[in-house]
C-alpha cells in the first residue's frame, strides 16, 4: 500500500507551522503505530521492511516521527537504555534516540537508515505495551500448527532458526526470531511478526493459541521433557525480551511469566537437526 | 546486622510461590531466587512484625525436626543473605515495609 502523503500542525505549544511528511501505518500483535518521515524514500523502506504489516487503515494509536540523522553519527555500539522520565518514556542505543509520551500517543525517534533500528525502538514500544497486557515478546521462533501455535525458545545459535527452516509445509511460520505473545479472553495466543532473524523472512500476519513453549537445547536425538514450577519459569525469564528496569515493570513481566508457566506446557526439546524433530511437534 | 528480632519482605521484590517452593525476584537487578520449602515458610512468615525466633518456633520447629537453635542459626544465615540481596528488611523495630518512594510508570 502506498505511503501517506498528508501535513499536520506542529505539536510545539505555540507553533502552528504545518509539517509535511509521509506516514506509513504498521500493526505488528494487532496495535497499529504510524510512522512518519519526512523522508519519502525511508518510508516507502519501511513498507518495505514491514511487508505485510502495513495496515491498511489510516487509524493509529501511536504516532512517531522519525527523524533520520546523517550518516556516521550515530553507531550501534551501545547497550539499549530504557527509562521513565517525567511522563514519557526514553529509549537510547548508539543508532537511535527515541521519546514516547503514552498519554499523548506520539513519540519521536532520531536514528539513521538503518532499518535495525526502527526495529528496535517497536520491539521496546511493544514490550511495554504488552506488559500491561500480560503478554510479552519472546527470544523464540514460532510457527501454527494444525491451529495452535508452537514455540521454540532459546539464546542465539540454541536452534530457533533452524526449527524454523525445518518446519514441515503445513506449519506456517511467524518469526524465527522474536515470538509476540499476547492474553486474548483468558487464552495465550502467539501472533507473527516481521521480526527475524537468520531466516532474513517476516513471520506470516497470523495468530492462534499457544500449544506449548519448547526451550530448545542440541543433542545427539530428539527428546521431550516436561519442565515445571521454578525451571519453567526461570527458562521462560531468560528469554523475554525486557529493556524498562521500572520495578512496576519488573513485577508485571515476572507475574505474567508465572502466569503463563502455569498456564502453558513448557518443554525441553532436544533436537537433532533434521525434519523427524517435527513428528513430535503436533 | 545482627540486632534485628523482625523481618520484613521489600516491596522491591515479586515473588510467586510454586508448589512447596517460591519464587523471588528483585526489582531492582531482576535477579531471581528460587526459596526452597523450609525457607518459603520464613519467607510467607516474614510480616514485620512476627519476631523472627517466634516464626522458627512456631513454623519451622512445629513442623520440622530441627533442634531450635540450629534452625535459628539457619533462618539468621537465611534472612541476612536475602537481606543482603535487598529482599527482605531486617528491623530491631516492628516494621512495615516502606511503599516505593519513586514516581510509577504509567
Amino acid at each position: 500500500m502506498p505511503a501517506d502523503s498528508s501535513s499536520r500542525e506542529g505539536q510545539v505549544p505555540g507553533v502552528t507551522a504545518v509539517m509535511q511528511g509521509s506516514s506509513v501505518v504498521v500493526a505488528i500483535g494487532g496495535l497499529p503505530i504510524r510512522l512518519r518521515c519526512d523522508d519519502p524514500d525511508f518510508v516507502r523502506s519501511i513498507e518495505e521492511r514491514y511487508a505485510g504489516y502495513v495496515s491498511s487503515s489510516h487509524n493509529a494509536r501511536f504516532d512517531f516521527e522519525i527523524e533520520l540523522a546523517p550518516a556516521g553519527t550515530l553507531s550501534r555500539d551501545e547497550d539499549v537504555r530504557v527509562t521513565w522520565d517525567s511522563g514519557r518514556w526514553l529509549m537510547e542505543r548508539g543508532d537511535f534516540r527515541a521519546e514516547w509520551n503514552p498519554s499523548t500517543a506520539r513519540g519521536r525517534i532520531q536514528q539513521t537508515t538503518n532499518p535495525y533500528s526502527l526495529d528496535s525502538v517497536l520491539r521496546i514500544v511493544h514490550t511495554l505495551l504488552l506488559a500491561r497486557e500480560g503478554g510479552f515478546l519472546l527470544h523464540a521462533s514460532s510457527a501454527i500448527r494444525n491451529g495452535r501455535a508452537f514455540l521454540f525458545s532459546g539464546v542465539s545459535g540454541a536452534g530457533k532458526t533452524t526449527m524454523a527452516r525445518l518446519a514441515p509445509p503445513d506449519a506456517a511460520l511467524l518469526t524465527d526470531e522474536i515470538s509476540y505473545v499476547t492474553r486474548q479472553k483468558g487464552r495465550y495466543v502467539a501472533v507473527g511478526t516481521p521480526f527475524y532473524g537468520e531466516l532474513a523472512r517476516a513471520g506470516e500476519n497470523l495468530q492462534a493459541p499457544i500449544e506449548a513453549l519448547y526451550l530448545l537445547a542440541k543433542g545427539p536425538e530428539n527428546i521431550i521433557e516436561p519442565i515445571t514450577g521454578p525451571d519453567a519459569v526461570r527458562g521462560l525469564l531468560g528469554n523475554i525480551l525486557f529493556f524498562a528496569r521500572e520495578s512496576e515493570f519488573v513485577k508485571l513481566v515476572f507475574d505474567t511469566a508465572c502466569d503463563f508457566a502455569a498456564h502453558i506446557p513448557v518443554r525441553r526439546l532436544t533436537f537433532t537437526p533434521d525434519t523427524s524433530v517435527w513428528d513430535l511437534i503436533a | 546486622m545482627k540486632n534485628y528480632r523482625y523481618v520484613a519482605r521489600s516491596k522491591s521484590i515479586a515473588a510467586r510461590a510454586l508448589g512447596d517452593e517460591t519464587m523471588v525476584m528483585s526489582a531492582t537487578d531482576s535477579t531471581l531466587f528460587t526459596l526452597n520449602e523450609v525457607a518459603s515458610v520464613i519467607w510467607a512468615a516474614a510480616d514485620g512484625v512476627t519476631p523472627l525466633e517466634e516464626i522458627v518456633r512456631n513454623r519451622i520447629c512445629a513442623q520440622y525436626d530441627i533442634a531450635p537453635e540450629v534452625a535459628m542459626k539457619d533462618a539468621q544465615t537465611l534472612v541476612e543473605g536475602l537481606a543482603d540481596h535487598g529482599l527482605l528488611l531486617l528491623s530491631d523495630q516492628p516494621l512495615v515495609p516502606p511503599g516505593s518512594s519513586r514516581g510509577e510508570a504509567p
